[in-house]
C-alpha cells in the first residue's frame, strides 16, 4: 500500500496546503462586513476565485481520482509480487510500438492545442484528427497484444502476473476509449467552426487527459519491464 | 462593523463574471424525471436512498426476531440470516448513508448555501443519479436471482465471499460487486459536481471561510470519497475477474467441497486492505457531513456563534487527512506484525484529538446560548450523546490488545453502530426537520416529531447499550443462532429479547416520522421563509421552496453564516447578505447592560 499511501499523501497534502493558505489567519467573525468583501471573495470576483474554468478544476479533480485508482492498482500489483509464485510475462515487441504510438498521439494534440491558441485551424484540425487516430490505433495494438499473449498460452487465471498484466492494461485503454469520445466530440467542434479561441478550452482539456494517461502508461509500463 | 466608512456602505460593484445561462427543461421527462436542477435531484437521491434504506430496515428487524426469540419464529433460515446481515449493512452504510448525506443533503445545500443558481455541471449531475439508480436496482435484483443475494458480510472477504458453501455465491455476489462499481461511477459524477461548486460558484462576498461547516463537512466528505472509493472499485473488479475469469488476485490455493480448486496463490489480506483503505475513509465520508450539520444545527438552535469555527474547520480537514492511515485498525486479528498494529494503534488514538475538539466546541456552543427545543435541536442534541458514547468505546477497540478478545463480538456491534449508525441517523432527521420547511414550505409537526425523537432516541440506547454487555461476555455477532452455549449466561438469551423488542419500539417510531412527512406535506402549518430564523443564503431566498435558479438576484454576502445574537442588535440574528448599511437601520439594542451576557466570539 506504500504507493498509494505515497500518492494520496501528496494529494491529500496539496488539498490540505491549499486549504490552510485559504483560511489561516482569517477571523471570519470579525467586523469585516463591508462591500470590500463582495468586491474581493466569491467567484464572481476574479481576485480571489480560483483562476481556472471550473471544466479545467472538474478535470483536475477527476486525475486525481484516477491517480487515486492506478496508485492502488499498482500497490496491489507490487505488494502481490513478492510472493513466491511470480513468474514474470514477457513483454511482446509490440508493446513497444503501441509506445511510440501513445507518444505520437500525445504530441499531434500538443501540436493541436498550441495552434488552437496561436490560431491556425488547419493544424489545430490535423492536430485533434490525428490524435485521434492515433490513440485508435494504440487500442488496435493493445488488443493485438493481448491476442498474441494468449495464443502464446499466457491466459489471464494463468498466473497473477498475467492477470495483472491484462487488468492494468485494459484499465488503461479503458480510460483512453473514454477520452476518445469526449476527442470525438472536440472533433466535431473544430471541423464545424473557425473559432480557434472558443476551441482552445476543449482541445486543451483533451490534450492534457492524454499527457496524463501517457505519464501513466509509461509507469505501468516500466513497472512491467522492470518486473 | 462600526469601523466602516459610510462611503462605502451602499455601493455595490457590478458583476465581474457574467453569470452562465440557466438550463431549462422543455419537456415533462426533462423536467420532473431526467431533471437537471440540483433541488430535485436531491429529492429523488432522498427517496431512493431512504426506500432502500427501509428496505435495509425489515431485513434488521426479521434478524432481531430470529436473536430475540429463536425458537418462537420461523420466518428466515440460517442462509437467510447470512444474506440479511450483508444486506442490511451494505445498503446502511453505502446506499443509504453515503448517497443520503452527498447525493441528498449535497445536492439540495450547496447550490444554495454557495448562493449559486445550480451546481456547475447539471447534466452530469443527472447523470450521476441515474447511474446510483440503476445501482440501487441491481442491488435490488439480487434478492431475486437463484441463489439470492451475499452473504459473505458487508465486508465481503474473500475467498469465503466466492467459494461454494456461501449464499449468493452464483449470481449474488456479482450482482452485488457490479452495483457497488456502479455506484462508485455515479457517485465519481456527483463528487466532481460538488468538489468544483463549493469551489468555483460561490456568489460574491462568500470566502471559504465564510461557508456554513455544513458545506465544509460535505466538501471534505466528498474529497474523501473521490480519493477513497476507487479503492473499492478495484478491489470490486479484481474480485469480479477472480469469479469470473478465475484469476487468482485474492483466492489462495485450497480444497473447496472435497476439490483442488483452480486457484492459486491469492492474497485474501490484500482484499482486506483494498476494502479498508476504502471502509475506513467511508466512516468519516457519512460523520464528516453529519458533524457539518449538526454544528449548524446546534449553533441556529442556540442562537449562538459556533464556537470555534475556525478550529472546526481545521478539525474537519485534519480528520479527513488522518482517516487515510487509520486503516488496519479493522485488521488487528488478520495475522499483521505487532509493530504495523502498534502505529494503526497509534494513528487511530491520534484522530480522536481533532474529533474530540469538536465534541468540545458542540457542548461549548450550547453553553450560555439561548437554547430553544426545536425537535432538530432535540436530535442534533441527541447526536452529542450518542456520539460521545460510540467514541468511547472506539478507545477501546482501537488499542490492539483490547480488540483482539472483543473483535468479532457484539461489542463491536454496539460501537460501529453508535458512533458510525445512530448518530449520523440522528442528524439525517434533524436535518429533515430543520429543512424539510424550506423544501416543502410547511413545518412538521412538533408533537409526532417529540414522540419520533424520544422512542428514537432511548429505543437506539436500549438496542445497542446491552450490546457491550454481550461482547464482555464474549458473544460473537453474525451467528444464526447460538443455543447452549457453556460460556453464555442465561440471562443473556433473555437480554437478547429485551433488545428485540426495543428494535421493534425503534421501528415503530420510524412510521411516525414517515406520517408526518406525509401529512405535513398537506396539512402542515405555513413555514414562511425563515421560520427557524437562521442565517445562511438558503433561508434567504425569495420564495419557499427555492424554485429553479433558486434566487431571483444572486445575494451578496457581507459576514459569516455565524451572526446570532450580535451586540447592539435587537433582531437576534443577521443573515449572511444583510450589508453594514441595512444593519445601521436595524433596530439596536435598548439595554446597553445585555452586551455583557452575549457572548459572540469564540
Amino acid at each position: 500500500m506504500s504507493y498509494a499511501l505515497v500518492i494520496l499523501a501528496l494529494i491529500l497534502g496539496v488539498v490540505v496546503w491549499w486549504l490552510l493558505k485559504q483560511t489561516f489567519n482569517l477571523e471570519p467573525w470579525a467586523a469585516t462586513a463591508s462591500t470590500d468583501a463582495v468586491r474581493t471573495e466569491g467567484v464572481r470576483s476574479p481576485s480571489t476565485m480560483i483562476p481556472l474554468p471550473p471544466v479545467k478544476l472538474a478535470l483536475g479533480v477527476f486525475l486525481a481520482v484516477v491517480t487515486s485508482l492506478f496508485a492502488l492498482f499498482i500497490s496491489a500489483y507490487s505488494i502481490r509480487m513478492e510472493y513466491g509464485d511470480w513468474r514474470p510475462m514477457p513483454e511482446p515487441v509490440l508493446l513497444w510500438v503501441n509506445s511510440g504510438i501513445l507518444v505520437l498521439s500525445s504530441v499531434f494534440l500538443q501540436a493541436g492545442w498550441s495552434a488552437a491558441k496561436r490560431g491556425s485551424i488547419a493544424t489545430v484540425r490535423f492536430g485533434v484528427a490525428g490524435g485521434g487516430a492515433l490513440a485508435i490505433a494504440f487500442v488496435v495494438g493493445q488488443l493485438l497484444a493481448w491476442y498474441q499473449l494468449t495464443s502464446g498460452g499466457y491466459l489471464i487465471s494463468g498466473n497473477p502476473a498475467n492477470a495483472f498484466f491484462y487488468l492494468i492494461t485494459g484499465v488503461h485503454a479503458l480510460h483512453l476509449i473514454g477520452g476518445l469520445v469526449a476527442l470525438a466530440k472536440t472533433v466535431r467542434r473544430v471541423w464545424q467552426s473557425d473559432d480557434t479561441a472558443a476551441m482552445s478550452l476543449g482541445v486543451e482539456l483533451c490534450a492534457v487527459y492524454w499527457h496524463y494517461l501517457l505519464a501513466v502508461w509509461v509507469i505501468v509500463f516500466g513497472l512491467m519491464l522492470s518486473t | 462593523m462600526s469601523d466602516v466608512t459610510h462611503d462605502a456602505l451602499d455601493y455595490v460593484p457590478p458583476l465581474e463574471v457574467e453569470e452562465e445561462v440557466l438550463y431549462h427543461a422543455k419537456t415533462w421527462l426533462g423536467k420532473y424525471v431526467f431533471c437537471q436542477d440540483a433541488k430535485v435531484i436531491a429529492i429523488q437521491y432522498s427517496v431512493t436512498a431512504i426506500g432502500i434504506g427501509l428496505v435495509a430496515l425489515v431485513l434488521s428487524l426479521l434478524m432481531r426476531l430470529q436473536l430475540g426469540f429463536p425458537h418462537e419464529f420461523d420466518i428466515i433460515d440460517p442462509t437467510n440470516y447470512l444474506q440479511f446481515v450483508t444486506m442490511h449493512g451494505m445498503i446502511m452504510v453505502v446506499y443509504l448513508l453515503t448517497a443520503l448525506f452527498l447525493g441528498g443533503f449535497g445536492n439540495y445545500l450547496i447550490p444554495l448555501m454557495v448562493g449559486a443558481r445550480d451546481m456547475v455541471f447539471p447534466y452530469v449531475n443527472m447523470i450521476s443519479f441515474w447511474v446510483y439508480f440503476v445501482a440501487v436496482m441491481v442491488l435490488v435484483a439480487s434478492f431475486f436471482v437463484p441463489g439470492g443475494s451475499t452473504g459473505a458480510g458487508w465486508t465481503l472477504y474473500p475467498p469465503q465471499a466466492i467459494s461454494p458453501g456461501t449464499p449468493g455465491v452464483d449470481a449474488g455476489i456479482i450482482l452485488m460487486l457490479v452495483s457497488l462499481a456502479l455506484f462508485i461511477i455515479g457517485f465519481t459524477m456527483g463528487g466532481l459536481n460538488y468538489v468544483v461548486t463549493v469551489l468555483q460558484a460561490r456568489t460574491r462576498g462568500l470566502s471559504l471561510m465564510r461557508l456554513p461547516l455544513t458545506i465544509w463537512g460535505i466538501f471534505m466528505a466528498t474529497v474523501l470519497a473521490l480519493l477513497a472509493f476507487p479503492a473499492l472499485f478495484v478491489s470490486a473488479i479484481m474480485m469480479i475477474l477472480d469469479r469470473t475469469l478465475e484469476t487468482s488476485f485474492f483466492m489462495p490455493a485450497m480444497i473447496s467441497l472435497g476439490d483442488q480448486t483452480s486457484y492459486d496463490g491469492g492474497s485474501p489480506v490484500l482484499f482486506q486492505h483494498l476494502f479498508w483503505f476504502f471502509g475506513h475513509p467511508e466512516v468519516y465520508i457519512v460523520a464528516l457531513p453529519a458533524f457539518g450539520i449538526v454544528s449548524d444545527l446546534l449553533s441556529v438552535h442556540a442562537r449562538k456563534a459556533i464556537f470555534g469555527y475556525r478550529m472546526m474547520v481545521w478539525a474537519i480537514v485534519a480528520i479527513g487527512a488522518l482517516s487515510f492511515v487509520v486503516w488496519a485498525h479493522h485488521m488487528y486479528v488478520s495475522g499483521m506484525n505487532p509493530y504495523f498494529g502498534f502505529f494503526f494503534a497509534t494513528t487511530t488514538l491520534i484522530i480522536a484529538v481533532p474529533t474530540a475538539i469538536k465534541v468540545y466546541n458542540w457542548v461549548l456552543t450550547l453553553w450560555r446560548g439561548n437554547i430553544r427545543l426545536t425537535v432538530p435541536m432535540m436530535f442534533a442534541i441527541g447526536f452529542i450523546f450518542t456520539f460521545i458514547n460510540g467514541g468511547l468505546t472506539g478507545l477501546f477497540l482501537g488499542n490492539v490488545t483490547i480488540d483482539l478478545p472483543l473483535s468479532d463480538t457484539y461489542f463491536v456491534v454496539a460501537h460501529f453502530h453508535m458512533v458510525m449508525a445512530v448518530s449520523p441517523v440522528l442528524v439525517v432527521f434533524g436535518a429533515i426537520y430543520h429543512w424539510y420547511p424550506k423544501i416543502t414550505g410547511k413545518m412538521l409537526d412538533d408533537v409526532l416529531g417529540k414522540i419520533h425523537f424520544w422512542m428514537t432516541f432511548l429505543g437506539t440506547y436500549a438496542i445497542y447499550f446491552p450490546m457491550h454487555y454481550l461482547g464482555f461476555e464474549g458473544i460473537p455477532r453474525r451467528y444464526f443462532a447460538y443455543g447452549d452455549t457453556a460460556f453464555m449466561s442465561d440471562s443473556s438469551q433473555d437480554l437478547n429479547a429485551a433488545i428485540t423488542v426495543a428494535a421493534f419500539v425503534v421501528a415503530t417510531a420510524q412510521l411516525f416520522f414517515l406520517w408526518n412527512l406525509f401529512i405535513s406535506y398537506f396539512r402542515g402549518r405555513e413555514a414562511g421563509g425563515n421560520p427557524w430564523e437562521a442565517t445562511t443564503l438558503e433561508w434567504q431566498t425569495a420564495h419557499t421552496p427555492p424554485r429553479h435558479g433558486n434566487f431571483d438576484e444572486l445575494p451578496l454576502v457581507y459576514r459569516w453564516a455565524y451572526d446570532f445574537s450580535v451586540p447592539g442588535v435587537e433582531q437576534d440574528y443577521i443573515p449572511q447578505n444583510v450589508s453594514p448599511a441595512e444593519v445601521e437601520q436595524m433596530q439596536q439594542r435598548v439595554e446597553p447592560s445585555s452586551e455583557q451576557t452575549t457572548d459572540e466570539k469564540p
